[in-house]
């Protein structure tokens, strides 16, 4: 089965925003609330670089671990989704997260939290497939439809990528080796192995 | 009279005194695989997909390739 993965290509990022107005339009996400965002590192610096964040669908994830209420499950296919009508609003999975992907709709006077909000990797939540109450709690349902994440299927220099975590590995393992790239990228034999240098589809033709 | 209202107050607070002393287990029970909330839905049991889910993930992965411009294009193309 497949597990659902994010990855950013920050060679290729160039801040658009993008995938973040992708999904605030598509699921209708509440201002103030930002499931995605995309973030800077030496900004205005020559060799600035950018990546898109979210909610990471940690394999052990972390806001898992901490809900009191025990709100989140993960679906078959790797998604960390969570009930909103068991979440207290009490902020543990925000400390807990390190992508910040939490998010808490500021409901009420003196900083009172709202439900929990982050993203579903456009999967929706435990109501009816494609309902208005799914829509309405945690936005389209897209991966039900058989599509993909809005943010990643919008991105212009897809940069970002959405899908099985294994297609897409595939996919930055070819464009790394276009770059000349490879076993000197740290990470490299953890991500792809030793047997993962040169797979026949990247060979540049000669 | 005042006597029975003392010892009928008495014994109302000791019963709610002793309401106190329960034990009842007030940390989430934690399930291997499974949580304290409704049940999803599987992608592919919508009606588009019939619960095949091998279509649904046949679909999914030749969507997750069109993400990947060499495919169309070919190395050469870069």
């Amino acid at each position: 089965m497949a597990r659902m993965k994010f990855l950013c290509d920050a060679e290729r990022c160039i801040e658009c925003n993008g995938c973040v107005t992708a999904c605030k339009n598509t699921n209708e996400v509440p201002w103030g609330v930002n499931r995605r965002r995309v973030v800077t590192m030496n900004d205005g610096i020559p060799g600035e670089r950018s990546i898109s964040v979210a909610c990471m669908h940690c394999s052990d994830a972390p806001c898992m671990a901490v809900c009191p209420v025990d709100c989140f499950y993960k679906t078959e296919e790797g998604v960390v989704l969570h009930d909103k009508d068991l979440c207290i609003g009490c902020g543990y999975c925000f400390y807990a997260c390190p992508f910040g992907a939490p998010q808490f709709p500021q409901a009420g006077a003196f900083g009172l939290r709202g439900k929990m909000d982050k993203c579903t990797f456009c999967a929706g939540g435990p109501e009816k497939d494609n309902s208005p109450e799914e829509f309405a709690k945690y936005g389209a349902n897209r991966l039900a439809a058989g599509k993909l994440p809005a943010c990643a299927e919008m991105c212009s220099t897809k940069a970002l990528l959405g899908g099985d975590g294994d297609i897409i590995a595939d996919i930055y393992r070819q464009r790394v080796l276009t770059r000349g790239k490879g076993s000197e990228v740290w990470g490299w034999g953890t991500a792809y192995g030793p047997g993962g240098q040169k797979p026949a589809a990247a060979q540049p033709k000669s | 009279m005042t006597m029975r209202t003392l010892i009928a107050g008495l014994a109302a607070v000791v019963a709610l005194g002793l309401a106190g002393c329960g034990e009842q287990p007030q940390v989430v029970q934690y399930k291997q695989g499974k949580y304290q909330g409704k049940p999803d839905a599987k992608p592919w049991d919508s009606a588009e997909w019939g619960g095949k889910q091998a279509d649904w993930e046949r679909a999914i992965n030749t969507r997750t390739q069109y993400q990947n411009e060499y495919a169309r294009t070919g190395p050469s193309g870069r």
